[in-house]
């Protein structure tokens, strides 16, 4: 006997040992069901850090802009009545007021991280005989690309922007035949013109984007778009990328611009992300009350099958709490040793799944994210399933009459 | 009395207690056994040894009736007080299911005295294996009580029934399902253990040899004491 065991561990031990078939049975089924959680639980968060990584790393997590256009009746008559049909104004692109002092107190919020002023514009890109209208932004490299990590995305060229350097998306460089070093005629609705040189291709992992991106200094970019000393936007990354929407409606209600976080401009991976997270937790719960009815089963034929032992136990002095934590530990004991094994099926499945599970492209469906804490987690909450489930059974042991139990 | 280990005064057990089927099974037994006394107690099936024997261990409680163990009287008693009395005091040796078979011979042994101390010590491994030797199966101390004879695993519960050095043995017909010379060798033992420290012994068994050799015999029939 382990002398540092108490009688209630000992007993619980030989009991499990003593009815192996039964016990490994037991274990087998809790194991499947952990390694279940694990395994989903695992690939959904890799899942999910790689579209958060992805949709994070391509777009600004707070862009602020000018506020929308509106058009107002005139009031003027006293007592008049007035029933107008106000037509909405087009959307001229127009500076944010006084955005210098804007950036200067978004630096000054604590929660937030990279501050990057941008202008947007649709220009016209021109070589030879190709030509194909393109969004460009103007940045500031130093902060813009600490927000989008345009370097990461170059497949060509580098990420460079001089005055006269523009980056532009594959797909374009493909459309107008162009490469690094090449240069192009950029036009803006103005009529104003310049020739910047390609510094670099990205691949924004997007066809759509990657025809109609476009990268240009951020001075390069006012004076084509005719707005010298203006910006469109002043993009932003914060702490806390879940906090994004409630930081962007107070800096909205504080400031006069419109912010828009990258949970309200992505609200359908949102919408997809939380129905992943119900269907998980839903098999989460459903995998558990398994496994807590299956240690139950278990233990309440151990009870009936060793009422003989609880009442020479209780004949020679063990009380009822003692006969009712043996039963627990026998609980706590299986929803642990299970939830070890269950752990490693499911590392190893994950591990597995991780290497045949490939995106179209070759690269990873997601990032092998195996947390120490979810390990714990997992097990923690095996043991106390483990514990709950045993209550009833270890309860009915510590209840039982001894003269009937030992009569058997 | 000072030298009396135990007294049943007017003892009552009923069962269904309140309903028409209301059973009573124990009329009014009184019995008293002093200390190192040996008693036989016999009587046919169902006349309600098995009941005085449990009411005696502490193990059932008497409807009516006082039941007095080393002075204390019971009746006041919750469970946790009774319990530990119990185990303190009594000592049991079944007829059936001897021996808890999830554990050797030796952890049998030390079981008693593991549940009201809590951990194990080489001092309880100690006491066991004197016990062991003291019934003659120090060499099967590691065996599983499965892989004993009746009679081995009979002697090896008299050494548990000895553990807490109990005031009072209670053995239910120890060896009503052995064969002759394994119930003698038994019964020579319990005898033995009785003479050497004075441990009471209240036997229950159909075999009047052997009552025979008790101290004192009382029959049981239909809930009452004959003799």
């Amino acid at each position: 006997m382990n002398r540092w065991l108490p009688f209630e561990w000992i007993t619980a031990v030989r009991f499990l040992r003593e009815g192996r078939l039964q016990t490994i049975f037991i274990i087998g089924g809790i194991s499947i069901g952990v390694a279940v959680i694990v395994f989903m639980s695992a690939m959904l968060a890799g899942l999910q850090a790689n579209f958060v990584k992805r949709v994070l790393t391509s777009q600004p997590q707070i862009q602020l802009l000018a506020p929308d256009q509106v058009a107002r009746p005139l009031r003027n008559a006293k007592g008049e009545i007035e029933d107008p049909i106000v037509q909405r104004p087009s959307q001229r692109v127009i500076s944010i007021d006084q955005w210098p002092k804007i950036r200067s107190q978004m630096q000054a919020m604590p929660e937030v991280v990279t501050v990057s002023p941008t202008i947007l514009g649709s220009v016209l890109v021109v070589r030879g005989d190709a030509s194909r209208s393109v969004t460009l932004s103007g940045v500031e490299p130093d902060s813009y690309f600490r927000i989008v990590k345009v370097p990461d995305y170059i497949v060509a060229g580098e990420a460079r922007l001089t005055s006269e350097d523009i980056i532009i998306g594959i797909e374009l460089a493909k459309d107008l035949g162009a490469t690094v070093g090449d240069k192009l005629n950029v036009r803006a609705a103005s009529g104003a013109t310049r020739v910047l040189t390609i510094s670099g291709l990205v691949d924004l992992g997007n066809k759509g984007v990657n025809q109609r991106a476009s990268y240009a200094a951020l001075r390069t970019a006012q004076s084509l778009l005719g707005m010298i000393g203006g910006v469109t936007t002043i993009d932003m990354t914060v702490t806390d990328i879940y906090a994004a929407e409630d930081i962007a409606q107070r800096i909205q209600a504080a400031n006069a611009v419109e912010a828009d976080s990258w949970i309200k401009t992505n609200a359908q991976f949102f919408t997809a992300v939380k129905a992943q997270q119900t269907t998980n937790t839903l098999i989460r719960l459903f995998v558990g009350l398994s496994v807590a009815f299956g240690i139950a089963a278990v233990l309440i034929v151990s009870v009936i099958q060793r009422s003989k032992d609880i009442g020479i136990l209780r004949a020679m002095g063990t009380s009822r709490g003692q006969i009712l934590r043996v039963f627990l530990v026998q609980g706590g004991l299986l929803g642990f040793i299970g939830s070890l094994f269950g752990a490693a099926m499911g590392a190893f499945a994950l591990v597995y799944w991780h290497a045949v599970a490939r995106q179209a492209d070759g690269t990873e469906l997601f990032p092998l994210i195996l947390e120490r804490s979810l390990f714990l987690y997992t097990a923690l909450l095996a043991t106390i399933t483990g514990l709950l489930a045993a209550m009833a059974p270890a309860v009915r042991a510590a209840k039982l009459d001894p003269v009937v139990a030992i009569r058997g | 009395m000072a030298s009396e280990i135990l007294r049943l005064e007017k003892v009552c057990k009923a069962y269904n207690v309140g309903l028409p089927a209301e059973t009573e099974v124990l009329h009014g037994i009184d019995l008293e056994l002093d200390h190192g006394e040996f008693l036989a107690l016999m009587g046919p099936s169902g006349s309600g040894k098995s009941t005085l024997l449990n009411i005696v261990g502490l193990l059932d409680r008497p409807t009516s009736g006082r039941l007095v163990i080393k002075g204390q009287d019971t009746a006041a008693m919750g469970d946790g007080e009774i319990t530990h009395l119990r185990g303190h005091t009594i000592g049991f040796v079944f007829q059936y299911h001897l021996l808890i078979s999830a554990f050797t011979a030796r952890e049998n042994v030390m079981m008693p005295m593991l549940v009201d101390r809590g951990f194990p010590s080489a001092e309880i491994e100690a006491r066991a294996n004197r016990l062991l030797a003291q019934v003659g199966l120090e060499k099967f101390a590691g065996n599983l009580a499965n892989n004993m004879s009746g009679g081995q695993q009979q002697r090896v519960a008299v050494a548990r029934a000895l553990a807490m050095n109990p005031d009072l043995v209670l053995a239910d017909e120890p060896t009503g399902n052995l064969d002759s010379k394994s119930a003698d060798a038994v019964f020579e033992l319990m005898r033995q253990v009785n003479r050497d420290s004075g441990t009471s012994f209240l036997l229950v068994t159909h075999n009047m040899e052997l009552a025979r050799r008790c101290d004192r015999i009382i029959e049981v029939v239909d809930g009452r004491i004959q003799a």
